[in-house]
């Protein structure tokens, strides 16, 4: 999220290249023309057809999911019988996703912001440990989310925590996925203050720390907002992490603690999509919408955090 | 807080109500919240000390009962019935996906980094942007959806007329092409914008055209960061999971034909490792061995991604 680069000063060199005079020869500078404008059509053409497969998308899953929307939908449990498929529901699931995000929260919040600070303001960069942690979390970042599930299986599930399959695993199991977000965010946002605004406290007597949390810390509190925000956006898509460690199972209850079994939005969506009736695909749509929209929101409240706190300096 | 400061009488010419003390005093708060910052920093390698140990034990403990010779060579998947652990089937299906993934992805997404980068002015830029930060917020169970639910039987099998099952790796393949765009897009960009002005300056002070200035001195100058983007995105299709579990099928398969369904890494995960397993049976720890073994396969592509952008960052800056 760094700021756009200076634009180009291209739009004006490439239309307005005066033709030298006498020299190159007509036709191959027409030619050189032609060339230019079909490759940016072909560049346009690129994201015409990202955009294309997007609005496909959601007409599709409108088409299919857009009657389920009201709030008889949000509120009622899930049905496995076929017959019940008018009043089935997304209660648990719903409610599962906000208990798992509030976990999430919880965990990547201090332990983000902590790394971030850490990597800013106290490691030497040449030391071979600190860019071992660097590099660690760039790999964390895109190690594939299955890998995240296993991971929570062995440790969180079974294994030396054996939580079993509740709520406090699977929040861990996502907060571990998106934490590198989390901190590549922070970072940017505490890099982001200027070294006078250290300086100057620093000067006045402050301790590092003193100068950290007076001064940098909430500075730096929009950019990091952000990327929390955004890493639960993630995070309540995820489905493969939260099925590897056993969230598949029917759950018709919304959970009533750290330690109940849950279901989540993404996984009772792929129950219903992978179902071999077809009526459940509406189902699944309708959860669709839900889910998309829930992200939605967050987007845009990132967005809108950036866009409203980001403080020129 | 001010620092402790000690009532001095000053015989000096300024009559400073205190003077700091400059003696040294330790203040074992500020080491002990250093320590503490330290240790949240630690906790991102012991998640992957964690990883590697939870991937590793139950993957040595498969390798007594199964030789690794015939999990690597074999060519036979079937670990529930025949008890065949020949693990080139999954890879068949991964590589297969993932190639059709990048058949898409790299021409979308490379094209997308230039148009931003070169062409598009900020509020075309301003435009366009969304588009691909929605692409890369949309969940990939979606996707599959969409795959499984619209792009098979409506766009390939009633538009397209191609004869493809319910299952299949064209669907699954393109679809997540579409997904990786906004990695190799994002990144690429990065790369190409890191390209200092002079160089296109120059370019153009030759009498290049654009397209000229754009594919052979901004392309090659920003190279590193182009491999970095593509890499990246490999790593991201070799380890997607919901798409192919959804719409590519579980069935083990080799060869290339893309209108059949296949069973990839990531899906015989997916759709073996359920609440349901016992613990250190034989089927809980082939998970783990073709974890590990998607594990290292992505740790590889990741690492050179970082090490290629590393590169650009340190030519241009």
């Amino acid at each position: 999220m760094s700021p756009p680069p200076p634009p180009p000063p291209a739009s004006a060199a490439g239309a307005a290249l005066p033709a030298p005079a006498g020299g190159g020869i007509p036709a191959a500078r027409s030619a050189e023309r032609i060339k230019d404008v079909v490759f940016r059509w072909l560049l346009i053409l690129c994201i015409v057809a990202s955009a294309v497969l997007l609005g496909t998308l959601f007409y599709d899953v409108i088409r299919d999911g857009g009657s389920k929307l009201s709030l008889d939908f949000l509120t009622s449990q899930p049905s496995r019988l076929s017959t019940r498929i008018d009043s089935a529901g997304l209660a648990s699931a719903l409610s599962g996703t906000v208990w798992l995000m509030a976990v999430c929260t919880a965990f990547i919040v201090p332990v983000g912001v902590a790394t971030a600070i850490y990597l800013e303001e106290y490691a030497d960069n040449t030391r071979w440990y600190n860019r071992l942690v660097e590099v660690n979390i760039q790999n964390l970042a895109a190690v594939p989310s299955v890998v995240y599930g296993l991971l929570g299986l062995a440790f969180l599930v079974r294994g030396p925590l054996s939580l079993g399959r509740v709520i406090l695993a699977g929040g861990l199991t996502l907060g571990l996925l998106v934490l590198p977000v989390v901190i590549i965010a922070g970072r940017e946002a505490i890099r982001a203050v200027p070294p006078s605004i250290r300086e100057g406290s620093m000067a006045l007597g402050a301790t590092k720390w003193q100068t950290i949390y007076k001064q940098v810390l909430p500075a730096s509190i929009p950019g990091v907002a952000t990327g929390v925000i955004l890493a639960l956006s993630r995070a309540a898509g995820e489905t493969a992490p939260l099925l590897i460690i056993g969230a598949a199972g029917f759950v018709a209850f919304n959970p009533d603690g750290l330690l109940s079994e849950f279901t989540a939005l993404p996984i009772q969506i792929f129950v219903w999509s992978t179902d071999s009736q077809d009526q459940f695909k509406t189902l699944a749509a309708g959860g669709i919408l839900v889910l998309m929209i829930l992200i939605v929101l967050m987007n845009s409240v990132a967005i809108w955090l950036r866009n409203r706190y980001e403080q020129k300096w | 807080m001010a620092p402790s400061t000690e009532a001095v009488s000053s015989p000096g010419a300024f009559s400073a109500p205190g003077e700091v003390s400059l003696s040294y005093r330790p203040r074992r708060g500020e080491q002990v919240i250093r320590v503490l910052l330290a240790g949240a920093a630690g906790l991102s390698v012991l998640t992957t000390v964690g990883i590697v140990v939870s991937l590793l034990l139950p993957a040595l403990t498969f390798f007594k009962d199964v030789s690794i010779f015939d999990y690597l060579f074999g060519g036979t998947w079937d670990p529930r019935i025949s008890k065949e652990f020949g693990v080139w089937p999954l890879i068949n299906g991964t590589l297969l996906i993932t190639g059709i993934a990048l058949a898409v992805a790299i021409p979308l997404g490379l094209g997308t980094a230039l148009f931003l980068s070169e062409y598009a002015r900020p509020r075309v830029r301003r435009a366009v942007k969304p588009v691909i930060e929605l692409l890369a917020g949309i969940p990939t169970i979606v996707f599959g959806y969409f795959a499984l639910t619209f792009f098979t039987p409506n766009l390939l099998k009633d538009f397209a007329g191609v004869d493809v099952g319910t299952f299949n790796a064209l669907a699954a393949g393109i679809v997540m092409g579409f997904m990786v765009v906004p990695t190799i897009a994002s990144v690429a960009e990065d790369g190409l914008s890191a390209v200092p002005q002079s160089l296109r300056e120059g370019a153009y002070g030759l009498g290049a055209s654009k397209l000229q200035v754009s594919l052979r001195v901004v392309l090659p100058a920003a190279l590193s960061g182009v491999v970095a983007a593509i890499v990246l995105g490999i790593s991201r299709a070799i380890g997607e999971t919901m798409i192919v579990l959804v719409a590519a099928g579980l069935r083990p398969n080799t060869g290339v034909d893309p209108t059949k369904g296949y069973e990839t890494m990531t899906t015989y995960i997916g759709a073996t490792a359920r609440g349901d397993i016992p613990t250190g049976s034989l089927v809980y720890k082939t998970v783990f061995a073709v974890g590990i073994t998607l594990f290292v396969i992505t740790l590889i592509m990741n690492l050179l991604s970082i090490r290629f952008v590393r590169r650009f960052r340190q030519v241009y800056e």
